[in-house]
């Protein structure tokens, strides 16, 4: 590869000093290393750089914001959006390199730190990582970053051999002057290309052009997580690190009224005892061990406040009267669905309910925080360690705990245990931030306990929906009203995005148009309207959020619909569907692969019966077909999913699947037992004894179609869950005749048909 | 000073006698690998062997150990962390996602190929209850095939 003709003129120079990344990754670098040939060059090549002094000849050359190239070919592609086992960072890389044209096998990863993206004028732009959004709304500028940076390298070869650019090309990391038969690898000239102006115009390959991107191939960032070796945030130990145990008020909206520190502060390890906020109370000692056996010996009262007396029968009643109520903010409207509804030859009627769900990301709420007070000339500086879903939240969160600029504190990501949506909070970034500024100059990490956790989550809100259907002599479809009632979100986290009593995540899935999910269904007469009722416990945005409910209700409401009116639940949706093409699609494909319409071969002597569910959400289009058993005994038994998905763009297949793979597993853990519940006020689940989670026993098979049919950019992380409940209630209605209408599944007892 | 042998050395430890296992390895020993995870033996993310028995590990006081037992961890499931054929499985078919739980899931399928070499879907199933939040349990279920030379089979 190597040309023997001389190097380009202009050697690189060294890093300049205005770009900070390159001091901050050797202070702390979270990076993963590619799972082929780039694996031994990953995470230490830098330090190990850095450690010799000095020795390079030609230095490491940040040629973009988003390419940082070494000496030795390895690119080091920076990632802006978090990964918590999404595959993310991979999809992102891929996309990148793609542009790039580097080697992939000498592609590592890095996160950039909120502190530098705000130091940057955002030029990595958004860090939120929820909605399934890392790459639908980021592919073109990740694109542009990788296209750009090879634009300038091969800009730089051809100055170096003096000729046109336009007759130079570049492929796995090598520049070709194929006239001449020179070459020159991205090491070589990364440092002139680093100084290069970065071009106006930046082209992007068509999607047939990929060759790095749409590839199944192996996520970057496995080695590390089959043995022990990655560094999560509960895993992380700074020097003189101190940990901390903390308790909040378990009855919502209480507050912490005093606590006795002394009969405590003798125990082992234990430092402080300290109040955090106006609700909570935590243990700082040498150990986490030791700070939670103290906090759970320390004697604590409580001021109940004012939802003392709250349960589950109250907040149930709340949304109930909703359903009836005469304000309700319309969220989709075609004709006149209650005209229509009264003039109907018959009308069909349900009521579906679905309960408070929580994350269980595997990994506990923690984050580390150290609180440096100023001194000789140094402003104060509160940095913080976090696995956390919004890096630029958790800045903000931590300034605003700190009352200090932003520019005064820093964010380190580090690998997430899971997400959810949970981590897009940053409530326990800013206790550990309160706790680090009581013991100034020394490192705390706040871990909660499981109980902790479970007991201050941001919970699925809770929803109720009343469905009318009416239907002419002939049978059709011509009215349908939807009332949902029930918790928002956005009234509770981002209440300046309600306007007029409407927020507009209630309707995923079921809009008029748009990527947060079109109705693909051509109603006549229809009404989607929406009255907000919000319970005291915080709601929060749990993986696949109000489209979730949303495709219960539709999907299981409209099989009740087929069955009242003796249609094939497949024959009707497809009839509904005729205008949408794309959701027609995914129905199709999961229909045709799982043999729907034709007989199911028993299992175990227990006759297979089938379900199935469609919906738009998240920018993709996806279906599910369920094939389920129930024993005389009424033992549910999943066997087989088919699940389709079309997100437009698949940039790793393999990696969709392992997505649509999981989905099943979150949604059929909340569809079969997922229930928060609350008495007295407080959550009554405090861990998975009482609120258990699907288990590989139980764990389906699951056949996954990824079908993009391109020009868009849909999300893969999420709407997938949506549909894994209702076609498994449409197939229990299959087997049982019996049509559950309120969950978890394990509250109802099944018996076959 | 107690002592306890991991991964094939003794090493020494101030923790209390009640102190689980797990507690020891992570905060007293330095050894991160094996997780916290619910703390009532209910998800398996804490799984270590103890003599080549699985062990949930958040809920065994450190002081039941005899100084005669080995304790193995993630850290010491072969001895450059890549070379287990149950890991070597993980990686070939991209298992983890978060990868929070893996540690836990790999003990737990290596105590299960040691005592069942070509275990059955069934074996794994009464085997591997360990939660994983992302579903990674029909990859799990497949690597452990693939670790024992075998193809999925029911």
């Amino acid at each position: 590869m190597d040309t023997a003709r001389p190097r380009p003129a202009a050697a690189p120079r060294a890093r300049r000093p205005d770009r900070p990344v390159h001091r901050a990754r050797r202070q702390f670098l979270v990076s993963s290393a590619a799972a082929a040939g780039g694996l031994a060059l990953g995470f230490h090549a830098p330090l190990a750089r850095a450690q010799a002094g000095g020795a390079l000849a030609v230095p490491s050359a940040e040629v973009n914001a988003w390419v940082l190239i070494h000496p030795d070919d390895t690119v080091v592609i920076r990632i802006a959006r978090s990964e918590m086992g999404q595959g993310t960072l991979t999809g992102l890389a891929q996309l990148v390199a793609e542009e790039l044209q580097c080697d992939w096998a000498r592609v590592t990863t890095e996160y950039p730190t909120p502190g530098q993206n705000l130091a940057r004028q955002r030029v990595w732009g958004n860090f939120s990582t929820g909605g399934s959004r890392g790459i639908r709304e980021s592919h073109d500028y990740v694109r542009k970053g990788g296209a750009a940076a090879r634009m300038m390298l091969v800009q730089a070869a051809a100055e170096a051999w003096g000729v046109p650019a336009a007759d130079c090309r570049a492929e796995r990391g090598v520049v070709t002057h194929a006239a001449s038969g020179r070459t020159v690898r991205y090491g070589q000239v990364a440092g002139a290309a680093a100084r290069l102006k970065p071009p106006a115009e930046v082209p992007l390959k068509p999607a047939a052009d990929w060759t790095i991107a749409g590839r199944p191939l192996p996520r970057l960032d496995t080695v590390d997580k089959v043995n022990g070796r990655q560094t999560y945030g509960l895993d992380l130990q700074l020097p003189g690190m101190l940990n901390a145990a903390i308790r909040d008020c378990p009855i919502v909206g209480g507050r912490l009224r005093r606590f006795d520190a002394a009969a405590v502060l003798q125990r082992p390890g234990v430092k402080r005892v300290l109040p955090v906020g106006e609700t909570a109370v935590a243990v700082v000692a040498d150990t986490w061990w030791r700070a939670k056996q103290a906090l759970d010996a320390l004697p604590v009262d409580w001021d109940a406040g004012p939802h003392a007396g709250l349960d589950s029968a109250a907040i149930a009643r709340q949304l109930a009267e909703g359903l009836d109520a005469p304000q309700a903010a319309v969220g989709h409207a075609q004709g006149d669905a209650r005209a229509a509804l009264a003039q109907a030859a018959r009308t069909v009627e349900a009521t579906y309910a679905y309960p408070y769900q929580h994350h269980v990301t595997m990994e506990v709420m923690n984050a580390t925080a150290r609180f440096t007070p100023a001194a000789e000339g140094r402003p104060a500086r509160c940095e913080v360690w976090a696995p956390t879903q919004n890096g630029e939240a958790a800045l903000a969160a931590a300034a605003d705990a700190a009352g200090l600029p932003a520019s005064q504190c820093e964010v380190y990501k580090l690998p997430l245990g899971g997400g959810f949506g949970r981590r897009g909070a940053t409530d326990y970034v800013r206790q550990a931030v309160a706790l680090a500024q009581a013991l100034p100059g020394t490192p705390i990490k706040l871990a909660w306990s499981r109980e902790e956790d479970m007991q201050h989550g941001f919970y699925h809100p809770v929803t109720q929906c009343r469905l009318r259907a009416g239907l002419d002599a002939q049978g059709r479809l011509t009215a349908l009203h939807m009332r949902l009632s029930g918790q928002s979100i956005l009234a509770a986290l981002f209440p300046q995005n309600v306007r007029d009593g409407l927020d507009p995540v209630v309707f995923q899935g079921l809009n008029q148009g748009g990527a947060e999910g079109a109705l693909g269904y051509a109603i006549p007469n229809l009404l989607v309207d929406h009255a907000m009722r919000n319970p005291p416990l915080r709601p929060g945005f749990w993986r696949g959020v109000n489209l979730n409910h949303n495709a219960i209700y539709l999907e299981c409401f409209l099989d009740e619909v087929a069955h009242a009116t003796q249609q094939d639940p497949l024959a009707l949706r497809r009839q509904l569907l005729a205008g949408s093409p794309r959701h027609r699609a995914v129905l199709d494909a999961v229909a045709e692969r799982a043999g729907w319409g034709r007989p199911s071969a028993p299992v175990d002597g227990l006759p297979v019966h089938r379900g199935l569910a469609q919906i738009m959400g998240f920018g993709s289009y996806v279906a599910a077909c369920a094939e389920v058993s129930v024993s005389p005994a009424g033992e549910l038994r999943i066997h087989r999913i088919v699940a389709a998905t079309d997100s437009g763009h698949a940039v790793n297949p393999q990696q969709i699947a392992a997505q649509v793979e999981g989905s099943f597993a979150y949604g059929l853990s909340a569809a079969l037992f997922g229930e928060i519940t609350v008495a007295q006020g407080r959550v009554v689940q405090t861990n998975l004894d009482r609120y258990p989670v699907l288990t590989l026993a139980q764990m389906p098979r699951v056949e996954t179609i990824v079908m993009p049919s391109g020009g868009f950019w849909g999300g893969v992380g999420e709407p997938t869950i949506a549909v894994a409940a209702p076609a498994v209630l449409n197939a229990v209605f299959a087997a049982t005749g019996q049509r559950i209408r309120t969950l978890p599944l394990s509250r109802h007892r099944l018996r076959p048909a | 000073m107690a002592t306890l042998n991991v991964n094939g050395t003794v090493r020494s430890h101030d923790a209390e006698p009640d102190t689980p296992l797990l507690w020891v390895l992570r905060e007293q020993l330095g050894l991160t690998g094996t997780k916290y995870g619910c703390g009532i033996a209910a998800c398996g993310a804490c799984t270590v062997h103890v003599d080549g028995v699985p062990v949930r590990s958040c809920v065994r006081p450190v002081s039941t150990l005899g100084a005669d037992e080995k304790v193995t961890t993630i850290e010491g499931l072969s001895p450059d962390g890549l070379s287990h054929p149950l890991q070597r499985a993980w990686v070939a078919l991209d298992v983890p996602q978060c990868g929070f739980c893996q540690s836990g899931m790999l003990m737990t399928a290596a105590a299960l190929l040691r005592d069942k070499p070509r275990p059955t879907d069934a074996d794994i199933a009464a085997a591997v209850t360990n939660v994983c939040r992302c579903g990674t349990y029909n990859r799990v279920k497949a690597a452990i095939h693939r670790a024992a030379g075998q193809t999925a089979r029911g």
